[in-house]
């Protein structure tokens, strides 16, 4: 119970980083790889703002912030600048690798025995169960810690999903969303398209920030190499997602995009509980992402065989 | 009336000295507008025919903004465009374009793309788009394609035919009724039945709000019955202009007959001329 728990609760957390994705992916469809790297300054800024003694919340909403400069600096290098977008963000994130050691001072900077953003919900909790060490969950014994730390990311992620979707379908976010599907329709509605790629980037790295900042909380350090990889995990947990309720509608696509980052995580919970080797993990999700991105036109390869056939018969 | 007749006369576009080649000093150079000047009046239909490569959709796409002029000056409804960006220009600008995909938003809803058009040029705010007040309205206007396209507000325009998109961007275009509506061969690939239709809905659309338009336009028979001027462009340049009364008279012959004589002509054109006088005189 404690591995689903846990699973959860960093399925939850790493949603920021899916709907952040989302927004730059699927909605300006713009592959920006800025997220290795602006997951990593999320949790570095956090992670000294919080042993410094600073309020998790405000070390938090600084590394959203900070997020949100990274993506637009991706962006103006790809509309004022005209540099191709994948080099954007490769510069971005490399740049950010430096910076987050300068930020840290080192490679690691670890986190035990202080304040996180789930403390109040956890001394609530201590006040409901008065002061019991493990709430009773289903039969199993859950340490009040964790069942903290789940509720707090289950409500964060509930109130950005929400706010999100709300935003997503003002006018603003419409037209946000028009950009990605038909640059020439938005201009000649009046729309600084440059503009919206440039916010919709900063948008996007603010909320993978926000989720490095939570998981640095949560696993109680910052790393310098944490941020490697996690767009590939970021984009796997979207498929999925996708793979589980379509993506027709707002609420759907982000719904969705939940889902398929919790139940990514369980899966590759399952699978190290298994035996799968740490080490490997990055292969795996990079050859799941393949197969995901190409079984699709290979269905579609065999449907065309299969109906040919028929054709012919 | 006499008021009507005053503002009938008032110029809506000013283009003067306008010159633009792309990939200037190479092979590939094109001299796509020599020199053009015209005038539109407000509340007029312009058509313009010419041949490929005349420079009929270059002209259109100068004054939307696509691309900034090498030389000359655009002057829509007072305002000193020549610089402006497309985006900005927008605001004035009501396009419909060739490709009937180009104008709308696949993967959004009809209410979606149309709450866009409704505030065109105008700043997005942080509220909801699609309201029920908005609904209301967007179903009224729609209703008037006769297409029962009121009752699939809520359906990806994706899912529509290219002429119901094609009707869905005009009502777009001039939803804010635009200083000049500039269709680029807005019915050129759409099937015979559909390119009727909607050649149908243009005419009542600029005729209702009294629009100012410019139309390119490969179909003669276009050319004669909507506009009530015609302007042929040959080589970057107007080589005819055929107004008012003048108009009138015009019958499809008679531009076939302009085309074969500029095009005869064009054997002798001037650069042509200097190049002999210098050699043999």
């Amino acid at each position: 119970m404690n591995l689903v728990i846990g699973a959860f609760t960093i399925g939850l957390i790493l949603s920021l980083l899916s709907l952040g994705m989302l927004i730059s992916f699927r909605m300006i469809r713009f592959t920006d790889i800025t997220v290795d790297g602006s997951l990593t300054l999320g949790a570095a800024i956090t992670a000294v703002l919080i042993a410094a003694g600073w309020s998790p919340l405000l070390a938090t909403m600084v590394a959203f912030v900070a997020g949100m400069l990274a993506g637009s600096v991706t962006g103006l290098l790809y509309t004022r600048f005209k540099i191709q977008e994948i080099l954007s963000g490769i510069l971005v994130m490399t740049a950010l690798y430096s910076v987050n050691l300068r930020i840290m001072g080192r490679s690691n900077v670890p986190l035990l025995d202080t304040a996180t953003v789930s403390l109040p919900l956890q001394h609530l909790l201590s006040q409901m169960t008065d002061g019991e060490r493990y709430i009773l969950l289903f039969g199993w014994q859950v340490p009040v810690v964790d069942m903290a730390a789940f509720l707090s990311s289950l409500l964060l992620c509930a109130v950005f999903a929400w706010m999100l979707s709300r935003f997503l379908q003002t006018h603003f976010g419409t037209v946000l969303r028009a950009t990605g599907n038909n640059v020439q329709m938005v201009r000649a509605q009046g729309v600084n398209n440059n503009m919206m790629v440039v916010f919709s980037l900063a948008l996007s790295n603010g909320l993978v920030a926000l989720s490095g900042a939570l998981l640095a909380q949560y696993q109680g350090f910052a790393d310098v190499q944490m941020g490697i990889g996690m767009m590939v995990w970021g984009l796997a947990s979207i498929i999925i997602g996708e793979a589980l309720v379509g993506k027709s509608g707002i609420g759907i696509a982000i719904a969705g995009t939940i889902f398929g980052t919790i139940l990514f995580r369980l899966l590759i919970a399952i699978a190290l509980r298994w035996g799968l080797n740490p080490n490997d993990l990055k292969l795996v999700t990079a050859l799941f992402v393949f197969l995901a991105l190409v079984a699709p036109r290979w269905f579609k390869f065999v449907h065309v065989k299969i109906n040919k056939k028929s054709k012919h018969a | 009336m006499f008021m009507s007749k005053s503002i009938k006369n008032r110029s809506m576009l000013e283009i003067k000295g306008l010159i633009k080649t792309f990939f200037p000093h190479t092979i590939n150079e094109v001299k796509a507008l020599r020199d053009i000047d015209l005038t539109i009046q407000e509340g007029s239909f312009t058509a313009i025919i010419g041949t490929n490569g005349s420079g009929k959709s270059t002209l259109l796409n100068a004054i939307a903004g696509t691309f900034i002029p090498d030389s000359g000056s655009i002057l829509l409804a007072g305002q000193p465009i020549t610089f402006w960006p497309e985006f900005q220009r927008a605001k004035l600008i009501g396009r419909v374009f060739q490709n009937p995909f180009a104008g709308t938003a696949a993967e959004m809803t009809i209410a979606e793309n149309i709450v866009m058009a409704m505030r065109r040029g105008l700043s997005h705010p942080l509220s909801k788009a699609v309201t029920s007040k908005a609904r209301a309205e967007i179903k009224e206007r729609v209703s008037v394609l006769k297409m029962g396209l009121e009752d699939r507000l809520d359906n990806p325009i994706g899912t529509l035919s290219g002429g119901q998109r094609q009707a869905l961007t005009l009502l777009m275009a001039t939803w804010l009724k635009p200083k000049i509506l500039l269709l680029d061969e807005h019915t050129a690939a759409l099937d015979p039945k559909s390119a009727a239709k909607v050649a149908e809905l243009t005419k009542y659309i600029v005729d209702k709000e009294k629009l100012t338009a410019m139309m390119v336009t490969h179909s003669m028979q276009q050319a004669v019955d909507l506009p009530d001027r015609i302007v042929m462009m040959h080589k970057g340049k107007i080589v005819a202009d055929y107004q008012k009364e003048h108009k009138q008279r015009v019958r499809i012959p008679d531009l076939l007959a302009t085309f074969d004589r500029v095009q005869k002509k064009e054997l002798f054109d001037e650069s042509v001329a200097t190049l002999l006088r210098e050699q043999y005189v």
